[in-house]
């Protein structure tokens, strides 16, 4: 277990499938420092491209008794990356310091085999630049000094409209993303598999109001009708001689 | 999983070139027999190492992939790979006992990273098994003998018939130990399903959309998208060409034909080996939209 595992909690209760964490971090990416992102053909028949983050949507159910879960899926970061130890030239790694697993564009020969060991489908290769990339965590931009500390966050994280995306470290108890996943039930894809995704995801939860009689009835007896409560006596002590008990 | 031919090529000729080798050594071959034979285990390697650099998006940076031995079977068979036809070349050189020993233990070893390679991934649930290296192995044997087979008829005519033998022998073991694989493999349950793929405790989950309408690697590397008659004609081809047709004609006395017929035969197995593995990743890429 590293120290830190820096990791996005995703709520999939607000999560309403609009896609700007995915052009947000398209955008980013591209021009940061593990850019560019390769498209091909992008205006045309059959566009392609790479993308480290892609939200799909399901459906749960069925009609009429149906929900929409819209799924933002990227690298989870697994504590126990089945992707890195396969790596045989050790462009894929850990990083020791915050748990980010990376790529070294320099040193990958395009093999593909570790997309082959990531069961989530994590990983895709550049098509034009021949070597397998996958999700950073922003890590030009997170550690960034030049960027107001509200700002160092993946470019996902900034740009969700809903918030359904918190950023931390996961291994601190105290952190917002901790917190999230003690407290509203976090999950990890696939767990099956034993890889132990850093990222969790937030269950989707009914939304409802649960009503008390005392909400229904109400105490200040708005419609006038005196009788109902029993009368005070003119001697009882008020509050504010309005009230009556 | 989409079968690269590159792979197919790869793990097929350097199988053919590892079985003819062990089948060399193990007959004490001797003079242009032995000779001509390993050259053609030779040529045999060096057409699947030349193969498997079609597979690399950066062939220049091959070198690299030595590094990470102590984790990655990849690494370990680039390793071996070269070691093993360095000592085939020696082999060659001087067919010592002691050689032909260390280039045996080489030519195993070989096989053992080949098919690990395969079945140490947990997600493909069709690799995972013993029986993965156990074929490589026994398959890459059975063509080596049989290309020993053709070879003998050519140059040893007197050991054409033993050499016939051992590959009917091994032949039917390799059969054995792909039927084994194919049953094992029809009985498989996925660990993985839509459920656990996205964490939702329902029965009844379909996807709608895959974040892409073009397709993507993701859709590309894993799915042979070849409609179900072909797989069933890869399967049909890889249990009539693996050993009964090769079979038939060893005891016809034409191993060339033979060990044509088996090579055909093992392609369309290495197809069949990667197009019925169906990776986990798979659950995320129903649907397009």
């Amino acid at each position: 277990m590293t120290t830190k595992q820096l990791a996005l909690v995703i709520d999939l209760n607000v999560c309403v499938g609009c896609h700007a964490c995915v052009t947000s971090c398209k955008g980013w990416n591209d021009a940061g420092a593990a850019g560019p992102l390769t498209d091909q053909n992008p205006y045309g028949a059959d566009p392609s491209g790479t993308f480290f983050n892609r939200v799909q949507t399901f459906e749960v159910g069925e009609f009429p008794h149906t929900e929409t879960v819209h799924l933002p899926k990227s690298c989870l970061h697994c504590e126990d990356p089945p992707c890195v130890p396969v790596c045989p030239t050790g462009a894929s790694y850990k990083r020791a310091e915050d748990g980010i697993v990376l790529v070294d564009y320099d040193k990958c020969i395009g093999c593909k085999y570790c997309s082959w060991a990531c069961p989530y489908g994590a990983r895709e290769i550049d098509e034009q630049q021949k070597v397998m990339k996958k999700c950073t965590l922003c890590v030009d931009r997170i550690y960034d000094a030049k960027l107001p500390e509200a700002e160092r966050k993946p470019a996902c994280v900034l740009a969700c409209p809903t918030s359904a995306r918190l950023f931390g470290d996961i291994h601190d108890p105290e952190s917002e993303a901790s917190r999230a996943i003690r407290e509203q039930g976090g999950y990890a894809l696939m767990p099956e598999w034993g890889t132990q995704p850093a990222n969790h995801y937030l269950p989707r939860r009914k939304t409802g109001k649960r009503l008390h009689p005392d909400e229904l009835e109400r105490h200040d007896n708005p419609l006038k009708v005196d009788g109902k409560l029993p009368r005070p006596s003119p001697d009882d002590p008020a509050l504010d001689d309005v009230t009556s008990w | 999983m989409n079968p690269a031919w590159s792979v197919l090529l790869l793990t097929s000729l350097i199988g053919a070139g590892q079985g003819l080798f062990i089948a060399l050594v193990a007959a004490q071959a001797s003079g242009r027999f032995l000779q001509t034979g390993l050259g053609l285990s030779l040529a045999f390697l060096a057409a699947g190492l030349l193969a498997s650099f079609f597979h690399l998006g950066h062939p220049e940076r091959a070198w690299r992939s030595a590094a990470m031995w102590r984790t990655s079977w990849l690494s370990r068979e680039v390793i071996v790979l070269p070691a093993f036809m360095a000592l085939v070349a020696a082999y060659a050189w001087t067919p010592s006992f002691a050689v032909g020993v260390l280039g045996v233990v080489a030519c195993l070893a070989l096989f053992v990273c080949t098919g690990m390679i395969y079945a140490c991934l947990p997600f493909l649930q069709e690799w995972r098994s013993p029986l993965t290296v156990v074929n490589f192995t026994l398959l890459g044997c059975a063509s080596g003998l049989t290309a020993a087979a053709a070879l003998a008829a050519w140059l040893e005519p007197a050991q054409a018939r033993p050499f016939a033998a051992a590959a009917l022998v091994v032949g039917a073991l390799a059969y054995l130990g792909r039927l084994a694989s194919l049953v094992r493999n029809a009985r498989l349950r996925p660990k993985s399903t839509l459920a656990s793929a996205i964490g939702v405790k329902h029965p009844k989950i379909t996807q709608i959309a895959q974040g892409a309408m073009g397709g993507s690697f993701n859709t590309r590397e894993f799915f042979h998208g070849r409609p179900r008659e072909v797989v069933c004609a890869a399967r049909w081809a890889l249990l009539a060409l693996v050993f009964p047709v090769p079979a038939l004609l060893l005891l016809a006395e034409e191993p060339l034909i033979a060990f044509l017929a088996q090579y055909a035969g093992l392609l369309a197995e290495r197809w069949y080996f990667f197009a019925e593995a169906k990776h986990p990743q798979n659950l995320y890429y129903q649907a397009i939209s």
